[in-house]
């Protein structure tokens, strides 16, 4: 796009006169600011939501429901904050959402950087089944799963009133381990992992192997950390999923004091259709951490997202 | 969205790298605690995985067998559980209406995602802003997301049908209305998901070789030629993938669906997955749940195959 571009302005300006060369200057100066203007009025569409609930969150009552409408508050208050905390446990819930996030991306790093170390640098009899296996397992779409590992985390053995055929009680129902255990380690993390340790010298561990160095001492003091990045890009992407998460927790986790932030949005949505200011002012909140998360990390996020388009080693 | 983001599969196959290297298993003793470090590293990821995700998909087969309210052991119902699928209004009407959603979404973000893709490839000032700026969305809680839509797009007191106004357009009452509600959902998921995908697109168009577009140039080929003959079909695979994906998260469109319509007005907005949902956790029919989910299962495989099959056709070989 950009070399044809070029191209056709140099063969322009080498056979036009002196008044074509202004002609094509000025008509160069309007396509860029066309071209400027477009991709402003888009990344003003991309941050109007985020525009419009902060301002609802911040205004009176009144400015709220206002004709003509008002795009900025008159007066700030932060009245909605108040009560969107104090007429659901929101700060429990936010807790709630928290734990389990952080749960997720100690274990999904965790885990998969040990089971992608394997796979990438380990010879063991069934290396490449079972890693096809899980890779195949990604194409399975979440909502397959979704019964039946309902009916597992209920029918846990010797848990939360079960029996050791897990029967007779709720098994790991509302206990964050039934949002956490089913999430610990995703496939995706292994691969991840898995693709970036084979990047990495083969050499590097072989020294130390000869040497008589146990495995586990090479993956973690000499492969481990080499992959700073992988593991920031897959903490910032296990995050985001954990905290985004709806429809699982939504299933598993039924006690009030259980609801993870995204739940909670959700109830109040349904229960107070019409009371905006606290509803934009929960909707901040439950934005809020991922949203910051990408202002420090958006280098790691973009960087996986690219992992994913290309396929790249 | 996020969730197929994190989990968006590389769906060329085991990526290419160097394999293991194979050596004779079990001969020295350095190869025996290797397999050994081996299965002891992966056993944490494979026990979970097989707790989590191979047992539930054999079991959301097997279940849909059975009656199953999960308070008393499932009982046997043979193919009970389909046959009452094809009598099912509203599961067929869950099937159309998300067939229209994918209508409406999947080509809209391909084009879309594609033209901010062209537009920010450029080597001009300010790219990476905009890169952000528009890949915002994409990290945004689906929930938080749909309720601020519903109010933006509230028809008397939102900022859209305001600045519709300002045109001279009368708003629709979007979600409100039967007929506009559906497209309120593929509004909000479009401006959820176009971020990644351009991304993606992006990354695709890094990769075609410049010389093709110098060639063309030397020919003559306009910008809309070289589009056509250079970029479009270079991007084939890239293109492939973004379907793949849009697709498969469209088919288990859920979370604004809930948030902004309850599937409403009038089962307009009613989603498989919803109707899964409903089935299965609020009137305990798993077992009728699992067959709605292993048809919905059937009915991505074979979407994602014909959409293999017409991108295969595509190439002229």
């Amino acid at each position: 796009m950009k070399t044809s571009m070029t191209t056709g302005m140099t063969t322009g300006m080498t056979t036009g006169t002196a008044t074509g060369t202004t002609a094509r200057t000025i008509r160069l100066v309007l396509g860029r600011t066309a071209f400027y203007g477009v991709l402003s009025v888009v990344g003003l569409f991309m941050l109007l939501p985020f525009l419009w609930s902060l301002s609802t969150s911040l205004k009176p009552d009144e400015d709220i429901i206002a004709l003509p409408i008002r795009w900025l508050p008159g007066s700030i208050t932060f009245e909605h904050y108040w009560s969107a905390f104090t007429t659901v446990p929101f700060a429990r819930h936010f807790a709630n959402s928290m734990l389990l996030a952080v749960a997720g991306v100690a274990t999904n790093v965790l885990l998969g950087a040990l089971a992608g170390y394997a796979f990438a640098r380990l010879a063991f009899r069934g290396n490449r089944l079972l890693f096809r296996l899980l890779l195949a397992s990604m194409m399975v779409p979440p909502v397959v799963t979704l019964v039946p590992s309902f009916v597992i985390v209920r029918s846990m053995p010797l848990v939360g009133g079960n029996d050791i055929a897990g029967q007779g009680g709720a098994g790991l129902l509302n206990t964050y381990w039934a949002v956490i255990l089913p999430g610990a380690v995703g496939a995706f993390a292994v691969f991840m992992m898995r693709q970036f340790f084979l990047a990495l010298p083969k050499d590097l561990g072989e020294a130390a192997r000869v040497d008589g160095c146990r495995e586990f001492r090479i993956f973690w003091s000499i492969y481990l950390p080499l992959c700073r990045p992988a593991l920031a890009t897959l903490s910032v992407f296990t995050f985001v999923a954990g905290w985004n998460g709806f429809l699982w927790p939504l299933i598993v986790l039924n006690d009030p004091d259980m609801m993870t932030i995204q739940m909670s949005l959700a109830a109040f949505s349904f229960n107070q259709k019409t009371d905006y200011g606290p509803l934009m002012a929960g909707s901040i909140v439950a934005m809020v951490p991922t949203l910051l998360l990408f202002a420090f990390g958006q280098r790691y996020l973009t960087r996986g997202l690219a992992f994913t388009g290309t396929g790249s080693k | 969205m996020t969730r197929t983001l994190a989990t968006g599969p590389d769906i060329r196959g085991p990526a290419a790298g160097p394999a293991p290297h194979r050596r004779p298993p079990e001969r020295s003793a350095l190869g025996r605690h290797q397999a050994r470090a081996g299965m002891l590293f992966t056993a944490p990821a494979m026990v979970l995985f097989l707790v989590f995700t191979v047992l539930p998909v054999a079991g959301a087969f097997g279940l849909s067998f059975t009656a199953y309210d999960v308070l008393t052991p499932p009982s046997w119902a043979g193919l009970a559980n389909y046959g009452r699928l094809l009598e099912d209004d509203t599961f067929l009407t869950t099937l159309k209406n998300i067939l229209y959603y994918c209508a409406m979404f999947v080509p809209a973000m391909i084009a879309i995602s594609l033209v901010l893709a062209l537009a920010l490839s450029r080597r001009l000032p300010g790219m990476a802003i905009f890169r952000t700026v528009y890949f915002i969305p994409v990290v945004t809680s689906p929930v938080a997301a749909a309720t601020v839509w519903a109010w933006m797009l509230n028809s008397h007191y939102g900022p859209v049908n305001e600045i519709l106004g300002y045109f001279g357009i009368p708003g629709p009452a979007w979600v409100g209305d039967g007929s506009t509600a559906m497209v309120s959902i593929v509004i909000v998921t479009l401006w959820q998901g176009v971020g990644s995908n351009m991304l993606i697109y992006l990354a695709g168009l890094q990769n075609v070789p410049a010389h093709l577009y110098e060639a063309a140039a030397l020919d003559g080929a306009g910008r809309w030629r070289s589009f056509l003959h250079i970029t479009w079909p270079s991007l084939r695979t890239t293109t492939f993938f973004v379907t793949t994906l849009s697709l498969i998260g469209a088919f288990q469109l859920f979370d604004q669906a809930y948030v902004m319509t309850k599937g409403g007005p009038g089962n307009t907005t009613l989603t498989p997955v919803y109707q899964i949902y409903e089935t299965g956790f609020n009137r305990l029919q798993m077992g009728y749940a699992s067959a709605q989910a292993f048809t919905l299962f059937i009915i991505i495989v074979a979407v994602t195959v014909i959409n293999m099959r017409v991108n295969r056709d595509q190439v002229p070989e």
